[in-house]
């Protein structure tokens, strides 16, 4: 670049500060936008395989009676044809433990170890450090939070457990870990000590691999002495199924920010070529050639570009890192961190999107006619947005207010582009409230159960939560009778609700294998479901299944199914389908009535207002114990990580989103006034008040600002009617209704002068200067 | 005779600047009286008309027009007393482009507040008087010299100012307009319209002021008045 052209462009990136801020500003919010929404849509793409690959997790998780099987033999099994690593045998067991506020959370897999790293399932910590002698405990990250910090304690068998360390095993080998030592200590006549070995195999892809694996381990070791064993696979399931609905989010989050990036940076630069015609007439009429005008325009907003995007790639890093940390937690997978190519990709692509946006009107002023451009300035306006004063005129509102409102007309180009950016910095806003209420939504109508205060177990056949698969080789203790536990429970004080919950395997007829039914004793309606049609359980002889169900066996709401609960048959009507995001199974709930063979299991118990869960637990505790029951106060029932996560996106991306609009307004008014600054000089010295002036620019903008509201919430609503059901959808399940229709009339009320408020703050500063500027100076500049 | 203008010691000095661009000096003008400044480029001329129209402030020195001291005005007092007190017209016209000649006359009457029909009652008066009332729904672009210098001045004395004032009301226009101004303000002045004219024409300061101020370098080199009393 010659001197003078360098002078030309250092000069027009001082003069023009506030454009070459906002240019700066709007690139770096951009640009940082799109780093967090890149980043975290790499790592929610397939986060169970990253965090196993990256971990060497285990293939196969197996369980074996030291009775039986040495811990050479055990070695061995690791030179088995088609493993190609393994790790173990660890001393493992379960534990049933009480935190230090009298919680038990379900039993715990407690395994041995001395490190954390290994051959296989290499852990990693994410807090703390590993335990190294009798008393401390390393917890599955999963757990920290809230409920659980470095240095609480656990309670097992009357051992104290110091938690010292948190860490994450995407293969899901145990849920706390100790120094062998202390596992043996901990084990109990009722939780034997187990040997677990991991192994890795060459052949794992599929289920049958895995079974021909484990038939070869099951032949190499003496009979009985495999107990159990995991497969990968089902992790991995469990893991997906969690992760898949936070995809579609983030994509759309992520194609807003850029779409809005795109508009931002354009009509700022095409606004600042625009701007500069007359200048640029007189840079051609002393000497300057069309290429070298288009080289300075280019570079004046290269040069303020390439300084945000910088800035935007740095603090897009910044604000990843704490949600990364969230999601790796969530996900409870490895260590994460920015992916490298998000860092090089999204500047990349911000500095082509800077380039074109800028070469188009340069080569527009390139090409002007010097006469026409030095003309610009100086001949009257004509035509245009003339007949918007003269409607505008007529308005029953003061002088300086219609005046404001008429004159976006004047320049359709700009003002279109003020529109596009209040539009989208609305539709920003709209979605991700929406967004935000349905995840909240979801969260808090999952897992019914969690909402009773206490539970009550009966004892009998377990029931299977989730991962934790009792230790095997457990003897079951004798059931209580559910008659006399249940009539214990009404007869304690403090009880408001109770209703009985039994999980059985049953068979329905069309459908291959089992499924799991949830059969329900008494008033069940606490515990429901969320229902995407139909309603929930109201009396004998019905069944609310899952919207799968409905596929797989072609029925509809009203059909009658065969169900079969050991050797009792019942038909049952379908009278609603269940929101379930958890679980890949088919899963039905129907009465316990119609199996009279059938136990409950648990009680759950909602309490009256002001009484102690745990006290209440200990009290109905103590009444019940003689009869081999149990009862435990439920944890208060955590927001989901992930959910806290994407509304902090939501707010962040919003934040962010609705500020780079706000700037997109500022720098268009700005233009604007500059190019007014003479009519408003003459406005000002023909006795305009400085509050006139300053309704008067905040006028010209309401009109944008209140048609961005207008296009932005109905766009933003069927933007949110649209991804919700495709996230529902990558999960599996449909959405009940209340997850859908989150939002009411006057939210929507409030979201549409969202617009006028992005609008209003972005040129509230220059109607300040507007009234500000003086009037002697502005009327000197023709 | 009351002085409708009073300037006391006013200098005015911008920065980075030496000398002051004006004065330090005293003038004033009665009412009634039309004053044609006159003196080379760059003497203080349009500094002298701003500091009267508040749209400036004077260094040093006190502004009193029409029993105000303007030097003292918060801006939206200032606004106030400018759309009040003091109707202006500028060498280039400085119309509103996007504005008919009807909306850019009654604007001042708007900022306000006046009724609807009484500026419009207004604005068709002023027209009719100037001779461009068939000019009232056309935009200031389409209209020659001479009309848009009509269109400032009738916008001018839309809120009866009590003070005209005109930096070079002539300068751009062709000798055919320029005399039509020149004859219009001579009418105003004879109506008893107190007149503040910066022209660097002699012609234009013969015809219509009663007395005549000439500036050399922020300095008043003469002035008839002072001639006349001596
Ligand atoms: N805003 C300003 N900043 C700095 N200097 C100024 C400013 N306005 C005027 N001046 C200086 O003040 C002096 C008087 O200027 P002024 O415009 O009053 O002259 P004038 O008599 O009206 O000239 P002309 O006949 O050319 O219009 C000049 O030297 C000018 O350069
Ligand atoms: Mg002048």
């Amino acid at each position: 670049m010659t001197g003078p052209l360098l002078r030309v462009v250092r000069s027009g990136v001082g003069r023009r500060r506030v454009q070459t801020v906002v240019i700066a500003i709007a690139t770096m919010m951009a640009v940082a936008a799109a780093v967090v929404a890149g980043s975290l849509m790499v790592v929610s793409n397939a986060p169970f395989d990253h965090a196993f690959a990256a971990q060497q997790g285990a293939h196969l998780t197996a369980e074996f009676d030291p009775a039986k099987v040495t811990a050479e033999q055990l070695g061995a099994t690791g030179q088995l044809d088609d493993v190609t690593a393994s790790a173990g045998p660890y001393p493992a067991t379960v534990i049933e433990a009480t935190d230090s506020s009298g919680h038990r959370p379900p039993a715990m897999t407690l395994v041995g170890r001395t490190g954390p790293h290994a051959e296989v399932d290499d852990l990693d910590l994410t807090a703390g450090r590993w335990a190294r002698k009798p008393g401390e405990v390393v917890l599955t990250s999963s757990y920290q939070g809230p409920a659980f910090k470095l240095g609480d304690t656990l309670t097992a068998s009357g051992t104290t457990l110091t938690v010292v360390g948190f860490a994450t095993s995407a293969s899901k080998t145990a849920d706390l870990w100790a120094t062998p030592a202390q596992v043996r200590d901990l084990a109990s006549q009722e939780h034997p000590v187990t040997s677990q070995m991991l192994y890795r195999f060459d052949s794992a892809g599929s289920k049958g691999d895995i079974a021909a694996d484990r038939k070869k381990l099951l032949a190499a070791v003496p009979s009985g002495a495999l107990l159990g064993t995991q497969s990968y696979l089902d992790t991995k399931r469990a893991a997906d199924h969690g992760a898949a609905p936070t995809i579609p989010f983030l994509v759309a989050f992520g194609v807003l920010g850029i779409v809005m990036s795109v508009i931002i940076v354009g009509s700022v630069i095409s606004g600042a070529v625009g701007t500069s015609l007359r200048r640029i007439g007189i840079l051609k009429a002393i000497g300057f050639t069309p290429r070298e005008v288009v080289r300075a325009y280019v570079a004046q907003a290269l040069i303020p570009a390439t300084v945000g995007i910088a800035l935007g790639v740095v603090l897009g890093n910044l604000l990843a890192v704490p949600l990364l940390d969230d999601t790796e937690q969530a996900y409870g997978t490895a260590t994460l961190s920015v992916a490298w190519w998000v860092d090089v990709v999204v500047p990349a692509g911000a500095l082509l999107v800077v380039g074109i946006a800028a070469f188009v009107p340069a080569l527009r002023a390139g090409r002007l006619r010097t006469v026409e451009a030095i003309a610009v300035g100086r001949a009257p306006r004509t035509g245009r947005g003339q007949w918007a004063h003269r409607a505008a005129g007529r308005l029953p509102l003061p002088r300086a207010v219609t005046y404001g409102l008429a004159s976006p007309f004047a320049h359709p180009v700009r003002t279109l582009a003020m529109l596009l950016a209040v539009a989208f910095g609305t539709i920003a806003a709209t979605f991700a409230v929406g967004l935000t209420s349905s995840l909240n939504e979801v969260s808090s109508i999952q897992d019914p159960e969690s909402r009773s205060a206490v539970t009550v177990f009966t004892g009998g056949p377990s029931v299977a939560g989730g991962e934790h698969v009792p230790a095997p080789g457990t003897p079951e203790p004798e059931p209580a009778d559910p008659a006399q536990v249940s009539a214990a429970i009404k007869a304690q004080s403090g009880t408001a609700s109770s209703y009985g919950m039994g999980q059985q395997d049953a068979t329905v007829a069309g459908v291959s294998g089992t499924v799991r039914a949830t059969l329900y004793q008494g008033d069940s309606r606490r515990g429901g479901y969320a229902m995407i049609s139909g309603h929930w359980l109201t009396g004998a002889g019905q069944v609310v299944v899952p919207g799968q169900f409905l596929e797989t066996t072609g029925t509809e709401i009203g059909d009658t199914v065969r169900v079969t609960v050991g050797k009792e048959s019942a038909g049952l009507r379908i009278v609603g389908v269940a929101f379930e995001s958890s679980g890949g199974e088919l899963e039905i709930q129907a009465n316990l009535a119609d199996f009279p063979a059938a136990r409950p299991q648990e009680f759950l118990v909602n309490i009256k207002a002001g009484v102690s869960a745990v006290s209440y637990a200990e009290k109905l505790g103590a009444r019940i114990e003689p009869l081999g029951a149990e009862a435990r106060a439920n944890s208060p029932s955590q927001q989901d990580g992930l959910v806290l996560i994407l509304n902090a996106m939501a707010a962040l991306l919003t934040l962010m989103l609705v500020s780079v609009a706000g700037l997109g307004v500022l720098n268009s008014v700005v233009l604007d006034t500059r190019e007014r600054v003479h009519d408003l000089g003459v406005c000002k010295a023909l006795g305009m008040s400085p509050r006139q002036t300053v309704s008067l620019v905040l006028a010209s903008v309401a009109g944008i600002g209140v048609l961005g509201g207008l296009v932005g919430v109905p766009a933003g609503y069927a933007l949110h009617g649209f991804v919700l059901p495709v996230m529902g959808h990558a999960a599996g399940t449909g959405l009940p209704r209340s997850v859908l229709d989150v939002y009411d009339t006057p939210q929507l009320l409030l979201l549409g002068l969202a617009g006028l408020a992005i609008a209003l703050l972005g040129a509230l500063l220059p109607a300040g200067w507007a009234a500000k500027s003086r009037t002697a100076t502005a009327l000197r500049t023709e | 005779m009351t002085a409708v203008i009073e300037l006391k010691g006013v200098a005015k000095r911008y920065e980075n600047a030496g000398a002051p661009a004006l004065g330090p000096l005293d003038l004033s003008v009665a009412q009634g009286e039309a004053l044609a400044v006159t003196g080379p480029s760059g003497s203080g001329k349009s500094t002298l008309l701003n500091l009267v129209a508040g749209l400036d402030k004077p260094t040093e020195g006190t502004v009193t027009v029409a029993g105000q001291q303007v030097d003292r005005l918060g801006e939206h007092a200032l606004a106030r007393f400018r759309r009040e007190r003091i109707g202006m017209v500028f060498q280039f016209f400085n119309l509103l482009d996007d504005l008919t000649v009807l909306d850019n006359i009654q604007l001042p009457a708007q900022l306000t507040g006046s009724s609807r029909r009484k500026t419009q009652a207004r604005a068709q008066e002023l027209m009719e008087v100037l001779g461009i009332q068939k000019h009232a729904r056309a935009y200031p672009g389409r209209l020659s010299g001479g009309e848009r210098q009509r269109v400032a001045v009738a916008r001018a004395l839309v809120n009866r100012p009590s003070l005209l004032l005109a930096d070079e009301p002539t300068g751009a226009l062709d000798s055919a307009s320029g005399q039509d101004v020149r004859d219009l303000l001579v009418d105003l002045h004879r109506g008893g319209q107190t007149i503040v004219l910066v022209t660097h024409d002699p012609a234009l300061a013969e015809a219509c002021a009663s007395r005549t101020v000439h500036l050399v370098d922020g300095h008043v080199a003469l002035d008839s008045r002072a001639e006349a009393v001596r």
